[in-house]
């Protein structure tokens, strides 16, 4: 178990080489240059070169990746060139906005996603089936975008019950989940979050459980005398496999993708992050984003790795 | 087991059924799976239901402990099992009566068992359910009951998954389940089928003995005589969702009186020069939801007549609870011993 830990972490510094390499290189295919954005228009050749010169960007791109790498590894990833502050505090307070409201809303909608799949689940066919599957499609097919629009519109321009965008007052420094100050920023990018994946965790929860509930054990279990509600708790366990997997996949993009979201509430997370650095083509602040968010997309699934084998036995990890 | 030397009065049978018809019904046609199926059963006494697949004897089975899905399901007649009338019980009753009076052995021990389970929590689960027991208490009974069936190193079992076990101890495990609450009735749907013949054997000696042991009313399905001749004391033979031999072991198997049943012997292998065929019933059995009226077996019954094809032949008595249901059951012992049906 822990060999196998130990393995798929050490996996881990494969794949971080192969998204930097990525990166790097999208970014240098991508029309545009850093430098323009800082500079004003009629600035000299001289200083374009001194600028380039203090950024590195004078050097060959296999060097700077190098050099990038090198120092990525004891955990410096530069400076970011519109604020020029060191680019893994940017990262880190990003992440750690994004991961609350991720782990929030991936929550909620797994928790929903439970009740409305075992009712359709148990009941396949009937009204609140049909409910629980329209819920769902409505789910994954409503637009982030549209949704967080028209929760704005509604909630903050019309009734004016929550605010419209950022983190309150204070930032993220002041912000507290215990506070209503600070709370109410949260809820309607939460809202927003939470739908698709709710839809799809519920057609996941719904689809693994009916399937499970069609079983032969299923029958030994009712012949035992068991509870419909002891039954279930069988199939659960039985599915835990299946809807984990797909639970680990969805905090992996809300972690990383909620770019659209978080640019509408302006919630400053590293989706927010990701498209200011793509804007302003701040080099140093978007690699660094990406290797975070790439490491964290391996590390949650890692963990769910290793639930799932806690769960079924006939998972064998070594 | 009625001791027939003894001539204390009869006691009142563990299972009645009386008359009982399942209609499965779907959108689009309806499926006459049991059609007027009676028996009893007394405490103690193992009943083997021999048929072909579709025959309805595993249909019967599952009435008694109502595991067919409700909504596609028509049950009429009576069943009595101790003194629980089943056709009456509320689902939370008869909840309590599955696993504790009535359970059931399931054909396939790969799939009856829960994968995700251990041995031990499936067995004791079904302990802590009907006698509210503590955790610990319903482990030191199911190890209690892995030594029973006979399953080596069994505290070891007990910690296993079902797919760490042979097949032979996984339905020695899903023996252990079904006997947890110590039932008065065991119901074993072909719980040998799926095995090795050598571990057949040796499951079959174990259920015996525990029937014995316990004072089980048994009924067991199967469509292998040699497990019948093994293990029962009275056999019920069934064809097309309906009983149309029954009586104890001895007459049925050795005095079949009903043709089906004749060529249902004829057609295993028992010794036979190696050269001569296999007797095989022609044709197959009909098509459950269009039932003719007359005897389901006359179209592939070699001393078919035209009466046959009538109406369905009424219970023939042959003396000792022996019943077969034939027209032509005069002409079939003459067949038997020319050794052409």
């Amino acid at each position: 178990m822990w060999l196998y830990v130990a393995r798929r972490l050490f996996l881990t510094i494969p794949i971080g080489l192969g998204v930097t390499i990525i990166c790097f290189a999208l970014v240098y295919l991508a029309p545009g240059d850093p430098i323009q954005s800082l500079l004003p228009p009629d600035a000299s050749e001289a200083d374009k070169i001194a600028i380039k010169k203090a950024y590195g960007l004078d050097e060959p791109i296999p060097v700077q990746y190098v050099v990038w790498l090198g120092k990525a590894l004891i955990g410096d990833l530069g400076k970011s060139i519109q604020t020029n502050r060191p680019v893994i505090d940017e990262v880190m307070r990003a992440f750690g906005n994004t991961i609350t409201i991720a782990v929030i809303s991936v929550v909620l909608a797994m928790g929903i996603a439970l009740v409305l799949g075992i009712i359709a689940a148990i009941k396949v066919g009937s009204w609140a089936d049909r409910l629980s599957t329209a819920i769902a499609v409505l789910g994954i097919s409503v637009p982030t975008f549209w949704l967080g629009v028209v929760l704005v519109i509604v909630f903050s321009v019309n009734l004016g019950w929550l605010p419209a965008t950022g983190m309150g007052e204070g930032g993220s420094e002041d912000f507290s989940f215990l506070e209503w100050e600070s709370l109410q920023y949260a809820i309607l990018p939460i809202i927003a979050m939470t739908l698709t994946p709710l839809g799809i965790l519920m057609r996941t929860t719904r689809s693994t459980l009916a399937e499970i509930l069609g079983q032969d054990f299923i029958q030994t279990l009712r012949a035992k005398g068991l509870s419909e509600w002891q039954i279930i708790v069988h199939a659960i366990w039985n599915g835990a496999p299946q809807i984990l997997a797909m639970l680990g996949l969805q905090l992996g993009y809300l972690v990383g993708g909620s770019i659209l979201v978080e640019t509408i509430f302006t919630w400053p997370g590293t989706g927010f992050v990701l498209n200011t650095a793509i804007l302003t083509r701040d080099i140093p602040l978007l690699q660094g984003t990406i290797l975070v968010l790439a490491m964290a997309f391996v590390l949650i699934n890692l963990i769910v790795d290793l639930l799932q084998t806690l769960v079924d036995p006939r998972i064998k990890r070594t | 087991m009625a001791d027939t030397n003894n001539p204390t009065p009869p006691k009142r049978p563990l299972v009645e059924v009386r008359d009982l018809n399942v209609n499965f019904v779907s959108r689009e046609a309806t499926v006459r799976a049991v059609n007027g199926v009676s028996f009893d059963v007394m405490p103690g006494e193992v009943l083997c239901i021999i048929g072909e697949s579709g025959s309805g004897k595993s249909v019967t089975m599952r009435s008694l402990m109502q595991l067919h899905p409700k909504k596609r399901t028509r049950i009429t007649g009576s069943m009595r099992v101790g003194d629980h009338d089943i056709m009456a019980l509320s689902d939370k009753e008869m909840n309590a009566v599955r696993g504790r009076v009535i359970s059931m052995v399931f054909q396939e021990p790969m799939t009856a068992l829960d994968p995700v389970y251990t041995i031990g929590d499936q067995i004791a689960e079904t302990v802590m359910r009907h006698e509210g027991v503590s955790k610990a208490a319903a482990m030191e009974r199911a190890l209690e009951l892995m030594q029973m069936v006979k399953v080596p190193s069994p505290e070891r079992r007990l910690k296993a998954y079902p797919h760490e076990l042979s097949g032979g101890l996984r339905q020695r495990a899903m023996m252990a389940v079904a006997l947890s609450c110590r039932p008065a009735l065991l119901l074993a749907d072909e719980p040998t089928t799926a095995l090795d013949a050598t571990v057949q054997i040796q499951v079959l000696i174990v259920l015996r003995k525990l029937q014995e042991q316990f004072g089980m009313g048994v009924i067991f399905v199967t469509h292998d005589l040699g497990v019948a001749a093994q293990i029962a004391d009275k056999v019920a033979v069934m064809y097309a969702g309906r009983i149309i031999e029954y009586g104890s072991v001895k007459d049925v198997l050795l005095k079949p009186k009903h043709p089906y049943t004749l060529g249902l012997m004829a057609s295993t292998v028992h010794g036979q020069n190696r050269d001569q065929d296999i007797d095989a019933i022609p044709g197959s059995p009909p098509d459950m939801r269009f039932l003719a009226p007359g005897c389901s077996f006359a179209p592939r019954c070699k001393l078919a007549q035209p009466e046959c094809l009538a109406s369905f032949p009424e219970p023939n008595d042959h003396g000792n609870g022996h019943m077969s249901r034939c027209f032509r059951t005069a002409a079939t012992t003459p067949a038997m011993e020319m050794g052409i049906a």
